[in-house]
């Protein structure tokens, strides 16, 4: 039967926590005392990323590697861990692969509902801060070893420029001006993004540097996966500008990394 | 105690069903229309915010005709059910069958309640098939489902009106509609035929971009297919 009750609440997590508990266990869990109990080598999600974020002069390049890493093997090869939102962003998230998802997919389905039901867009600083109320009711399950940290970019409609956000495990919201890393690899790719980055640089450049930031992560770091060419599994880069978010073809991509490779 | 009046249920049914046919008797038409590339559903609405179609979920939009008030918070609660059974299970599991059916149950015991006032609305539930589908899924289909006051639906083919004057409307349509118009054509065909209907009821009645409410959905599109015309999109279109 349908349920008129909830008119004019805009908050699709608020209306599954009340209504739907059964459907948020993962990222509502306060149930801390039963897993606790469980060995802890007993049982290892998928894990292990590198994404990052660059400002460009129209916008915002977002990317990450495909690969999802259990232990000491490969978990999954072309895992996505990007992500657009709405027109004008897209998330990106490291740390256990099942949360993640589930995150961004109930932050996809929470930024569309308001969408529809007010009919106008939640401006993208307010899409940030909810996001920061999403991380934070992780907190139990990131106290027991699952955590899930995303990492937020997106075009300002109002101010016209793209706009990076980082997340702490307790919901700490903090913009990034120019670029951002995050994952087990996100400290070497913010290496390499430091050297090559230069203020209103272009989308071309931006995607160069994006390129080599990953390849320079997944070189260091074990559980970043590289361009892998045989397979062709590339990593996934979007851009979000004024007009869209938008895929950059897997081509470009591979084309990109064979430059990149013939200059080594 | 006092005896209460004792009134027929048939008569119960008509004096309701008399309530409400006088107030869509006043509302203004929707048409929805199946085009080459999905369905163009159009309304009689000058206002810029308030709006008769919108958008459900990704294939799945909602015309009324009728008490706007009643029609959003029935378009409301549909968006909430629909993203609730979509992150439950998988979005293409939302349908339009299932949403006629919602409604249907809701407008119906509404109107049968002896305490509660009918809806005074007509629905209009369409959905919008796939082009990444193979060619005999069913996923490839348009629906689209007619609701009435009282919650009963029919399902129409190529075309469907809801308003006032509905029945005038459907008949031009029937003489006039081909299968796979373009856009362009089909928009024209809408407000060619809300001129010849009203032409016959209101003076120095006119028809302009700035009076219609122009949305599609289009069977191309990925995931969202739901899209509002702008004002300037539709006069290029009516070539004004």
């Amino acid at each position: 039967m349908l349920d008129l009750s909830d008119y004019g609440n805009s908050d699709f997590f608020q209306i599954l926590k009340r209504r739907h508990p059964e459907l948020l266990a993962t990222l509502n869990s306060s149930d801390t005392t039963a897993s606790r109990n469980v060995p802890e080598a007993s049982f290892r999600p998928y894990e292990g990323t590198t994404v990052l974020a660059v400002v460009y002069d129209s916008g915002v390049v977002m990317a990450g590697d495909r690969q999802a890493t259990e232990g000491y093997q490969i978990g999954e090869r072309r895992i996505q861990k990007v992500y657009p939102v709405d027109r004008h962003s897209a998330i990106a998230v490291a740390g256990a692969a099942g949360p993640c998802i589930e995150m961004a997919k109930l932050f996809q389905v929470e930024v569309e509902f308001y969408e529809k039901t007010e009919g106008i867009s939640l401006s993208l600083e307010g899409q940030a801060n909810f996001l920061s109320h999403l991380v934070r009711s992780n907190l139990g399950l990131a106290m027991q070893g699952l955590i899930v940290l995303p990492l937020f970019a997106g075009y300002d409609l109002k101010r016209q420029r793209g706009r990076i956000f980082k997340y702490d495990a307790v919901g700490g919201r903090y913009e990034e001006d120019d670029y951002h890393a995050i994952g087990s690899g996100g400290k070497d790719a913010r290496t390499t993004l430091k050297k090559r980055y230069t203020p209103e640089i272009s989308r071309q450049n931006a995607l160069e540097i994006v390129a080599e930031a990953l390849w320079d992560a997944a070189d260091e770091d074990i559980a970043t996966g590289g361009p892998d060419l045989v397979r062709k599994i590339f990593p996934t880069l979007y851009t979000v500008t004024q007009e869209g978010v938008t895929e950059v073809p897997e081509a470009t991509v591979e084309g990109l990394y064979r430059d990149l490779i013939s200059r080594l | 105690m006092s005896t209460p009046y004792y009134v027929s249920p048939e008569q119960i049914r008509q004096d309701k069903e008399d309530f409400v046919r006088r107030g869509i008797a006043q509302a203004k038409e929707v048409v929805v229309l199946e085009y080459r590339d999905g369905l163009l559903m159009v309304a009689e609405n000058p206002r810029k915010t308030t709006f008769k179609i919108s958008e459900i979920y990704d294939r799945i939009a909602l015309a009324a005709a009728g008490r706007i008030a009643e029609y959003e918070i029935l378009r409301v609660a549909g968006i909430r059910e629909s993203e609730v059974k979509g992150f439950r299970y998988y979005r293409e599991d939302v349908t339009a069958k299932w949403l006629t059916n919602l409604y249907s149950q809701h407008m119906g015991a509404v109107a049968q309640a002896w305490d509660a006032k009918p809806l005074e609305i007509e629905l209009l539930v369409c959905e919008v098939g796939t082009t990444d589908a193979p060619a005999n899924s069913e996923l490839r289909n348009n629906q689209i489902y007619h609701i009435a006051f009282d919650g009963i639906y029919s399902e129409e083919e190529k075309y469907a009106v809801i308003g006032g004057r509905a029945t005038a409307i459907t008949e031009i349509l029937e003489q006039r509609y081909t299968d796979g118009l373009e856009v362009a054509a089909a928009l024209q065909l809408i407000t060619d035929t809300f001129r010849t209907v009203e032409a016959d009821a209101e003076d120095n009645y006119e028809i302009t971009p700035q009076t219609i409410e122009v949305t599609c959905l289009e069977q191309t599109v990925e995931r969202r297919k739901f899209r509002r015309l702008s004002t300037d999109e539709v006069t290029t279109l009516l070539g004004f």
